[in-house]
């Protein structure tokens, strides 16, 4: 009996969503009285004995160079020998863009109850309930696993990464892996930016700011907070951002510490992309803007006079 | 060609999210259903693309669900499915469910399965993945470009940061979401050729459930807007930064 918390790793290093992971893995085994391990798909640079700061006993890795890809199929069939081999009866992932991909082909396979998006650790006290958001973000849901093994992957950003001391054992983990029938052919990072997903702060513009050209306030406010830069959908259906940048119920779904709404009137489908951020900040001139309403702090004022003040008074206020 | 096309009812995404029976159920007074938009949008409007192209593709549908799902498969067969097949159970459970369509995508071999990239109302994501494990294919998830040349499957997929183009051979399950297609609106002739079209009705076959819902519960509601005078902007920043912490 142990929890097995799978480590995501992008070009051989550790993704930030894992360390988050790995500390929620580490509260879940304490509150069951048990240990909490690690699973690491492929070659990393990261000092994987260090992930004991983090709580954790053991770290399993199968350091096979075709696993540096995701390959669900591949990777179903892995991680489920790793679950067995190592008497896992509770496996944790991130609700990213791998765990989207695998958790749940883990779990069929190991027949293993699983709830995606979970926001809370789970109730043991009595069966195995994890707390989840529905209705994108709208409500929660107390779910109930009744398998033997259970299957969590947690929403990014919504459980505090801690680290102390410790040191865990590596141990390398033989598993036979087949050749992959998925080929990837490009892969086509933004560099230089902050991934939206991952991002503390987050600034993002609507139509407010009335066309492309006028993103430099933004750009400036979001360079000034080291922040992702976002878009509505509107922004991004005129091709004044990339695609990727849209957030909402049909673009990305986030959860920042702090979300600031350049221009947003906060349409229902909008909110339902960006609800579950920490903080909202709303720059609107409409006071009747619905976004107003799921805010926590908001200026009713011309965006073009109000921003670069902010960034001025942000400059400052680190300045100092 | 045959593609199958994995259809899920859900509420509008204007509907008022409440509940009833003590917290354990969904209240469906007043809502209005719609094909959850990932299934619609882009799986079934790429599916159709493709029909459009190449004459020898087919297209089926799959729904788990009661009767209360049939107007929505009419919409999708309206819009451009051939077939439907709607398994008769009401299950909320995504392995029972994925268990259902992995058994009509094994006794239909379908070479191309697609799934939205969620379902709009329990957002699990999970559907795809479970039917590609189930059936033993590949599986490439959001997919946010979908191309084929004879048997391989071109995707480009979202990846954090970016995106990454795959090639598979057919067989694939794909989850689809936006940029793969644009949404489309039923036409009359589609309306009216949907209520020939076959929707079959099959009983579930046996298989595990293995989560259930506890409770649903309601966020608490927000404090309300802190708003701040837009002649005092450094006011904001000393909220955020001493009083909010977030920056």
């Amino acid at each position: 009996m142990s929890v097995l918390i799978f480590v995501d790793q992008t070009e051989n290093h550790i993704k930030k969503a894992s360390y988050e992971v790995l500390t929620y893995g580490a509260q879940v085994a304490k509150q069951m009285g048990t240990t909490a391990e690690a699973l690491v798909l492929g070659t990393v640079n990261d000092d994987l004995a260090s992930l004991g700061k983090y709580g954790i006993t053991k770290v399993h890795q199968v350091a096979n160079e075709s696993l540096n890809h995701v390959d669900t199929q591949l990777y179903a069939k892995v991680i489920a020998e790793a679950v067995t081999a190592s008497g896992a009866n509770v496996l944790i992932f991130s609700h990213n863009q791998t765990g989207k991909a695998v958790a749940a082909r883990v779990a069929a396979r190991l027949k293993a109850g699983i709830v995606t998006g979970a926001c809370a650790l789970p109730d043991t006290s009595n069966g195995f309930v994890v707390r989840k958001t529905v209705f994108s973000g709208k409500a929660f849901a107390n779910i109930s696993i009744n398998s033997p093994v259970r299957i969590i992957s947690l929403n990014p950003n919504s459980y505090q990464t801690v680290a102390g001391e410790g040191t865990a054992e590596v141990s390398a983990l033989n598993v036979a892996v087949d050749a992959s029938k998925v080929k990837i052919t490009a892969v086509n990072k933004v560099s230089g930016e902050v991934p939206l997903t991952e991002a503390d702060i987050v600034v993002s513009g609507g139509r407010g700011l009335k066309g492309p050209e006028n993103w430099g306030i933004l750009l400036d406010l979001a360079k000034e907070l080291h922040a992702a830069t976002a878009c509505s959908r509107p922004v991004g259906d005129a091709h004044w951002r990339p695609h990727h940048e849209h957030v909402g119920q049909t673009g990305v779904q986030i959860a920042p510490n702090l979300y600031i709404a350049l221009g947003i009137s906060g349409a229902i489908q909008h909110l339902a992309g960006v609800n579950r951020s920490k903080v909202i900040v709303v720059i609107n001139k409409d006071p009747e803007a619905p976004f107003f309403k799921a805010a926590d702090y908001g200026i009713v004022g011309d965006l073009f006079e109000v921003v670069p003040k902010l960034t001025e008074e942000i400059h400052k206020m680190k300045a100092s | 060609m045959k593609i199958l096309v994995c259809i899920s009812k859900t509420p509008d995404t204007t509907s008022k999210i409440a509940f009833t029976d003590g917290n354990k159920k969904f209240d469906e007074t007043g809502v209005q259903w719609i094909i959850n938009p990932y299934d619609e949008w882009y799986s079934l409007v790429r599916a159709i693309e493709l029909k459009e192209k190449d004459a020898a593709v087919t297209i089926h549908l799959v729904t788990v669900g009661g009767a209360d799902c049939d107007p929505i498969i009419r919409k999708a067969l309206a819009l451009g499915g051939d077939e439907a097949i709607r398994v008769n159970s009401d299950s909320t459970d995504s392995y029972f469910i994925a268990a259902q369509i992995a058994e009509v995508a094994k006794k239909g071999g379908y070479d191309l399965i697609f799934t939205g990239k969620e379902a709009i109302d329990y957002n699990g994501a999970s559907i795809g993945g479970m039917v590609a494990e189930l059936v033993d294919i590949p599986y490439v998830s959001l997919a946010t470009l979908f191309e084929l040349n004879g048997t391989t499957a071109t995707i480009t997929r979202e990846i954090e940061g970016g995106e990454e183009v795959a090639e598979v051979s057919l067989p694939v399950v794909v989850s689809c979401q936006k940029g793969v297609a644009e949404q489309r609106i039923p036409n009359m002739r589609g309306i009216m050729a949907a209520r020939t079209k076959p929707l079959q009705v099959v009983e579930p076959v046996a298989a595990d459930t293995l989560t259930s819902v506890v409770n649903f519960e309601l966020p608490p509601a927000k404090a309300g807007v802190k708003l701040v005078d837009a002649d005092n902007v450094a006011e904001l920043v000393r909220l955020l930064h001493e009083e909010a912490k977030v920056i």
